[in-house]
């Protein structure tokens, strides 16, 4: 019992190590596109009026993620903007799954069906926030 | 006004919303809003979705410091996230239905309630009390106190769990983190120590904005022009906030100041929803 308790800690150490670097790299990474997306748009658009009083939703090439690739890869500071946002949105998620392999490997049944839970909602949320 | 002017007006108050926002344990989100709708006249929905962005930003940024201490509670964050991001997936859908005006008042509630609880003196207290089902669940674990580790219990986890499912609407509806609730519920009714919820609280709401987001985005509430100032400018100040708070224990009269500053938002987020200038 003694045995078992010390070798799960252990594991629970490593899931905290890894998960705090996967936090980490995340938002570093994730702001950094941000940033490069922004200095884009600025150079560019800086100059234009910003008005943003009433809603009108986003422009049309930054909508869904097929778009937003093709236009980072031209360089379009909103795009590259928005696909920071997304790694930004993926990193918190991505903790889920990494939660979950590490249950896995320490063979914590309840704890893996919760972790895929949690994962469950998550997608079941965007798949309604693409129906409505 | 043009954008780039506007860019730097919201990165400058963002880094202070942020800043503030670390120094006080409130969160940036809530500042944010009142100062992109109030001060530039943003429209609500965009000022929601810029806060729900940068409220992912400094919890999980904070949150990689905190889980590499081992304070952080990974078992009871991961359980209660199935009730905060089912409230908040039903507070995005719900978000459809109210009207801005429901959405000012409930804010600004939501405002004041988190000034008084930041007022709040913060007792730790440790309870050897170990229930049935957090055993079940493994919740009961240990920290570290000045080197030592810790023993500590988890009680009234039903209770816990239906303050989160609240907490995570509300974040789903308003746009931030809820850390206020979150600690509410962990820290007052499941009696987990101080410390250990509010770390596991900033680890949640990441997860707790993210299940949110995903709509929010679809359905085009994050603008980029907009988002991307909040981001940089809330994370660099929670970043500087962070640091002030390692070399300077005592942040009392800040708290004062800060809860009289918000509560004066709360009530001009209230007015002007209720007279229809949001």
């Amino acid at each position: 019992m003694d045995k078992e308790h010390k070798h799960k800690r252990f594991k629970d150490t490593d899931m905290q190590i890894v998960i705090g670097w996967l936090l980490r790299i995340g938002v570093y990474v994730s702001i950094a596109v941000v940033i490069i997306g922004g200095i884009f748009f600025l150079y560019r658009h800086g100059r234009t009026v910003a008005d943003y009083r009433s809603f009108k939703g986003i422009p049309g090439f930054v909508q869904n993620l097929g778009d937003i690739m093709h236009n980072v890869v031209l360089f379009r500071g909103q795009a590259i903007i928005q696909f920071g946002i997304i790694l930004l949105l993926a990193t918190p998620i991505l903790r889920v799954i990494f939660s979950a392999i590490g249950f896995m490997l320490e063979k914590d049944y309840l704890y893996i069906f919760i972790s895929l839970l949690v994962l469950l909602i998550i997608i079941a949320s965007a798949l309604s926030g693409s129906a409505g | 006004m043009s954008v780039i002017v506007f860019t730097l007006i919201v990165l400058v108050g963002s880094y202070f919303a942020g800043l503030l926002g670390s120094l006080t344990g409130l969160g940036g989100g809530v500042v944010i809003i009142p100062l992109l709708t109030l001060l530039l006249h943003v429209d609500i929905h965009y000022a929601i979705g810029a806060a729900l962005i940068s409220v992912i930003a400094t919890s999980s940024g904070s949150a990689a410091a905190y889980v590499k201490e081992g304070i952080t509670n990974i078992r009871i964050g991961m359980f209660l996230e199935i009730a905060t991001t089912a409230g908040a997936f039903t507070g995005a859908i719900l978000a459809i239905y109210v009207s801005v005006k429901f959405i000012a008042v409930l804010f600004g509630t939501i405002l004041i309630f988190s000034a008084i609880m930041s007022l709040r003196e913060k007792k730790e207290h440790i309870t050897g009390a170990k229930s049935f089902l957090s055993r079940r669940l493994r919740l009961d674990s240990s920290y570290p106190v000045e080197g030592e580790m810790v023993e500590y219990g988890v009680t009234n986890i039903a209770g816990g769990f239906f303050m989160m499912l609240f907490a995570g609407i509300i974040s789903g509806l308003l746009g931030i983190g809820s850390g206020a609730l979150k600690v509410l519920a962990m820290d007052g009714i499941m009696r987990i120590p101080f410390k250990v919820s509010t770390t596991t609280s900033n680890f949640m709401i990441g997860v707790t904005a993210a299940a949110s987001a995903v709509v929010y985005l679809q359905r085009g509430y994050v603008h980029p022009v907009i988002a991307m100032p909040v981001v940089v400018g809330v994370l660099f100040g929670a970043v500087s906030g962070s640091k002030i708070l390692v070399h300077t224990k005592s942040s009392g009269w800040l708290r004062w100041v800060f809860a009289i500053v918000v509560t004066v938002l709360a009530v001009q987020v209230i007015y002007n929803g209720l007279t229809g200038k949001l």
